[in-house]
Order: structure tokens, then C-alpha cells, then sequence
């Protein structure tokens, strides 16, 4: 035998740590060069657990997962694991192993090979810390787009949800309700195209605009046209960047409110009555706002009394993907609303949201949605005649 | 979820444990399975679950995943049950034993654990710091795991024949889910809750098992009145892998003695 097909030498000296284990899991064998990478001499390893040479996190992991994985598969590819050594630092590995078995198909050894993976597993390591600040940073972003609580007027409740369709990127929906007077007060709900760190500027700067120009302007039209000259403004060189949205004001009446509403291309909100009943508020046609030139904005005017709840909502939620259509092809969102009013806002949102989660990989797109209640008068409740 | 084998044999039903999915209960399914009628399933994040059923939220509680199965029986009109939990899984079957006995009449725990970590005299055998280091792990090792892997995991082809069954992707969890499901598995403590059950109790631990260590076996039998304790000479977590003859006869004789 010439000596570069030294078998002997090809196992001891290999590239990479090589060992055999019992299906208990003692190690039968292993080669020099595994024993060196953990200091130890292979006579002290042989007929101790392989376990033992894992991290003990690392050991449930192979406990639970990978072992019972290697001995169904009969193999295992490329697993990260950390190995212990004899002075207790962590040596980063990729293990590769499978299953000798006998006659009667019983595992007799298990061979498991170790490549030194420090490099690798360092870059990857900082390829999770990235995501995770990537993650973190959309999610704060997130946040600080949406308001911490809503702040509804005396006399009525207010409920939303946002659900995001990517866990890290920043979404282009948004909503808000504030006051702007004693019995005055501003709402909106709209949808940034895009998403990402540019929506989220458009999204911050759609939001400070809504909320300054409807302190001065009572007309949700006007409201609508001041955020249109502001978009067009301000990206004018750039790529357009345009939002649809609905805009309204509540004005308290004696008996409920007043909602002047207008919308630039955004799905028509819907009313789910008292009395059981639910109908679109009439206000398609508008266009988008930021693009385009003298663009036109819809208004329209709705009362709420006791026991009736406004509904917004983005597109998220009625082009989500089911079957092969969308949710709203055949007009089943009013049914939804149909079918659940009278409802509260607390109430209708849940039930929104786990309608959202029911979508599951179908939720395309980010999905907000809001809803403005006006309380049900104290004693219609207790009315009931007998 | 799948109803396999005898259909006029004593129910029972398998719960799996944390890093796998209802394949883990292959060997001792094909054995049984010519006596009993069999209940499988995977844990909602886990293996082919409905990803829609998912919330991080709510799967952040033990009580949330023994609902599912007491839900599972009631679904299925199941009594006379006899409920076998692996690992994790075990504590889960302590509390949808104790919430609806009148369906689950036995209780069978395998290689089980009320607590990992460390607590004053009791010994569960980690710290928190060790959990950390499996969190860490999972990250590691799901770094490939991407979207298109989620939908080989959900296509779970749903053929009654019992050696097609199986997915191909065994043991495949969507990272997300996965970390949740340690978390909240191996940070649980559940020993006040052993007391309290109901109904004739199996324990089955492994000789040599590096999770639910021998003392962790004695205590479980002790807190649990009236409970059997039987030890596999065995070693590892999974005795329905590397033993499963011996655990699915284990189980037999619990569910119907001779």
C-alpha cells in the first residue's frame, strides 16, 4: 500500500472531525483531528455521550429534534450545533451523520462528521442580529406611525387593528382619531402605495399634514386637497408618492353625530345601524391623492345615532386572497357587516381580526381597520318589553 | 389530524412533544394500531397544523394547546380515552386530563417533566440561561427556512393507508412557531398541577435520559396520587424511537391489561 491511501491516516487526519456513536448515543470511535479541536485525548471520550459534547441548549435541541430526525431519515445534512471543549469554549460545527443499520433495518452506528463552521457561523450570527434589528426598527417605526390609544369623544367608543403582512417591513397603512374641538373631532384611515422605510416617510408625513389641516380647515374636501399639494410638493422630482384615504370630522348632534367624510380613492366605509342593518356610505370615485392634477376628492355625510358604528378599513382586507378570488369579489364584506350589526367597536373590530387571521399566507397586504361607535343609549338596553 | 387503525378498539391518543410532529409516533402507531383505534395530530404551529390557527399570542400558554386536544376529543366524540403525552407534551395532557376526565379515563406520561428549569431543592436539571442557549440554537439552524419550505410542511397529502401517511418533511416547523412552542414548553412549571389529576395515571421514563432525569420521573410519580411508574431501560427522550416495541407494549398494557 503507497502511503497517500493510508486509510488509517485518511480517518485520523482527515479535514474535518469524524466519529462513530451507538444508537444510545456513546461515542464508539473518533478521529484525532476531532479530539484535538476539543482537547481532549480520544480515549477519554470513547464510551461517553455524545450529548455531553454539546452545549446543553444545543443538546435538548438534539435531543428533541434532530435525533429523533436522524434515526426516522437515517441521515442528517448540514446542522448547526456548538461544540464543547475541553477548556469549555464553544467551537461552532456543521454536523452531517447517518445511520448504519443491520439486516432487520435496527441502527447498529451512527457516523457523524464535524466541519469547523467559526466563520461561517459568525457571519451568520451577525446575519440574525441584523434581521433582528431590522425587525425591531420596522416594528418601533410601526409604532410611532399609529396612535398609542384612540381618543374618541364623550358618548362614543372607537376600536382598531392593524395587522401587518411582512414582520419586517413597515407597512403603508394608517389611521388616527383626535380632538379638535369640545364637540369636534378629526378621523382618518388611508392606505401609502408601498411599503418600507419610503412609505413610512410618505406615512409620517401624510399623518402630521391630515392632523395640522384639519385643525384649520372644517371641510374634509379641503383637508383632502391640502395633503394632495403637500404629496405633490413634496415629491415632485422624485417618484410620486400617493396615498388613498378617507377623511372625516364628527360633530356632536343632540341625539349622535354628524360624520362629514371625504375620501381620495379608498374603499367607501360602511355603517353598521342599530337596527341591524349595514349599508356602504356612498362615496366611490374619488381619486388618488399626490399624482395627479386638480385631483377630485368625495364627500359625503352620514349621522350616527345610538347603537350605529362607522367601519374603515384598507384594501388589505378585501383583496386578501381566498380560493382563488378575493375576500370582496361578490360582496362579501357588507355581508360580514350584515351579519354582525348591531355591533360595538370593540366588538366588530375583533371580530375583523380574527377574520384577518382566518386569511392565514392570503393577507397580501398590510390591513387596518377602525371603527367609531356611538354608544347604545343606557336604557335600550334594559327596555326590552316583558 | 388523523383517526387510524381498529376502529371498534379503545381510543388512544398520541400527543407529541417540542422539535418534532406526529411522526414521532410511527413505530408504535404500526404497532398498535391492529388493536386500537389511534388519534393523531400536530400541535397548532407544528408539523402540518393550519398556519391560519396560529397566534403567538395565545400559543404562549400550555392551557391553549391542552384546549386543543380536549377540542380534538370533543370533536370527535371520543370517550374512554386514553391520552398518551411525550415530553412536553405530557404537561398538556395533565391539564386536558384534569379540565375533562369524562372523556380522558387514563393518562399515559412519557418521558415527562413539570418542570426543566432549577427551583430551590427541586431539580429539574436547567437553568433558564440553558433555554436561552436552545432559542439560539433554533435560530442557527432555521436560517435557510424560508417561505417556500412553510408550504412543503403544509401540503401534508391526506391518505388513510398507513405507510403513506407520513409527510416527507419530518419534523419541519416554521422557526416562528418553534420558538414560541420552547419558550413556553420548557419554561412552564406545571408541578401544582399534578396533584390535582383525576384519572389512573402511567408514568413511562427513560433509564438514561438527559431531559427528564430519573428524579424528575420519582417526583411526578409521587405527586400524582395513585400513579404507575414504570422505567424503560432505555436511553434518550424518545423511547417511541429508539424502543418503540417495548414503549408501544408499554402502552398497551396500560390501555387494556392483559
Amino acid at each position: 500500500m503507497i502511503d497517500d491511501l493510508d486509510v488509517e491516516d485518511l480517518y485520523e487526519n482527515a479535514p474535518c472531525g469524524y466519529l462513530s456513536v451507538r444508537p444510545d448515543m456513546r461515542i464508539a470511535r473518533l478521529n484525532s483531528t476531532l479530539a484535538t479541536w476539543l482537547g481532549f485525548e480520544v480515549d477519554a471520550l470513547v464510551g461517553t455521550d455524545f450529548g455531553e459534547l454539546l452545549t446543553v441548549g444545543g443538546r435538548i435541541h438534539f435531543e428533541t429534534h434532530f435525533g429523533p430526525m436522524l434515526l426516522m431519515n437515517g441521515k442528517l445534512d448540514g446542522i448547526a450545533l456548538d461544540l464543547v471543549t475541553a477548556d469549555r469554549r464553544r467551537l461552532p460545527v456543521f454536523i452531517t451523520a447517518n445511520v448504519k443499520i443491520d439486516a432487520a433495518g435496527r441502527p447498529v452506528l451512527i457516523r457523524i462528521t464535524a466541519l469547523d463552521a467559526r466563520d461561517r457561523r459568525t457571519y451568520e450570527r451577525e446575519l440574525v442580529q441584523s434581521r433582528t434589528r431590522a425587525e425591531l426598527l420596522a416594528k418601533t417605526l410601526q409604532r410611532s406611525l399609529l396612535p398609542p390609544a384612540l381618543l374618541p369623544p364623550s358618548g362614543m367608543t372607537a376600536a382598531a387593528h392593524y395587522r401587518a403582512a411582512s414582520r419586517d417591513e413597515v407597512g403603508g397603512d394608517f389611521y388616527d382619531l383626535f380632538p379638535l374641538s369640545d364637540d369636534c373631532w378629526g378621523f382618518f384611515l388611508g392606505d401609502v402605495c408601498g411599503k418600507g422605510a419610503a412609505a413610512a416617510a410618505v406615512t409620517s408625513l401624510t399623518r402630521y399634514t391630515l392632523r395640522a389641516a384639519a385643525v384649520y380647515d372644517e371641510n374634509p374636501v379641503a383637508v383632502l386637497q391640502n395633503l394632495d399639494s403637500v404629496l405633490r410638493q413634496e415629491f415632485r422630482d422624485a417618484n410620486a408618492q400617493f396615498c388613498t384615504a378617507v377623511f372625516g370630522i364628527l360633530s356632536r348632534t343632540d341625539t349622535g353625530f354628524e360624520v362629514s367624510m371625504a375620501s381620495g380613492g379608498h374603499p367607501p366605509p360602511l355603517v353598521l345601524r342599530a337596527d341591524g342593518t349595514a349599508h356602504y356610505v356612498p362615496m366611490t370615485g374619488g381619486q388618488l391623492i399626490g399624482i395627479l392634477r386638480h385631483a377630485r376628492f368625495v364627500p359625503a355625510t352620514v349621522t350616527l345615532e345610538a347603537g350605529d358604528t362607522l367601519m374603515l378599513y384598507s384594501d388589505g382586507l378585501t383583496e386578501a386572497r381566498v380560493g382563488r378570488g378575493r375576500y370582496d369579489d361578490d360582496g362579501a364584506l357588507l355581508e360580514f357587516a350584515t351579519a354582525h350589526a348591531p355591533a360595538t367597536p370593540a366588538a366588530i373590530v375583533d371580530d375583523l381580526r380574527l377574520l384577518l387571521r382566518s386569511f392565514g399566507d392570503g393577507l397580501a397586504d398590510d390591513a387596518a381597520v377602525m371603527a367609531l361607535g356611538v354608544s347604545p343609549a343606557p336604557d335600550s338596553a334594559e327596555s326590552s318589553e316583558g | 389530524m388523523k383517526v387510524v387503525g381498529a376502529a371498534d378498539g379503545p381510543v388512544v391518543m398520541l400527543a407529541h412533544g417540542f422539535g418534532c410532529d406526529q411522526t414521532l409516533w410511527r413505530g408504535v402507531t404500526e404497532i398498535l394500531a391492529s388493536r386500537f383505534r389511534i388519534v393523531l395530530f400536530d400541535h397548532v404551529g407544528a408539523g402540518a397544523s393550519d398556519p391560519a390557527a396560529w397566534d403567538a399570542e395565545r400559543y404562549a400558554h400550555m392551557s391553549t394547546y391542552a384546549a386543543d386536544i380536549v377540542d380534538i376529543a370533543q370533536e370527535l366524540d371520543l370517550t374512554d380515552v386514553t391520552l398518551v403525552g411525550h415530553s412536553v407534551a405530557s404537561m398538556m395532557g395533565v391539564l386536558a386530563a384534569t379540565a375533562a376526565p369524562d372523556r380522558f379515563t387514563k393518562l399515559i406520561l412519557l418521558t415527562p417533566s413539570p418542570r426543566y428549569i432549577d427551583d430551590g431543592d427541586y431539580r429539574g436539571g436547567f437553568s433558564s440561561e440553558d433555554i436561552d442557549e436552545l432559542l439560539e440554537s433554533l435560530d442557527s439552524n432555521y436560517l435557510g427556512w424560508s417561505a417556500s419550505m412553510a408550504s412543503v410542511v403544509v401540503n401534508a397529502p391526506d391518505r388513510p393507508e398507513l405507510e403513506s401517511m407520513w409527510t416527507a418533511s419530518v419534523c419541519r416547523t416554521d422557526p416562528a412557531c418553534a420558538r414560541v412552542f420552547a419558550r413556553t414548553t420548557f419554561l412552564s412549571d406545571n408541578r401544582a398541577d399534578l396533584p390535582g389529576v383525576p384519572v389512573p395515571t402511567l408514568i413511562i421514563d427513560s433509564a438514561r435520559d438527559s431531559l427528564a432525569p430519573s428524579q424528575v420521573g420519582r417526583f411526578v410519580h409521587e405527586q400524582i396520587p395513585g400513579s404507575v411508574r414504570i422505567t424503560l431501560d432505555v436511553s434518550g427522550h424518545c423511547p417511541q424511537i429508539t424502543a418503540p416495541e417495548l414503549t408501544a407494549e408499554t402502552i398497551a398494557d396500560f390501555v387494556r391489561p392483559s
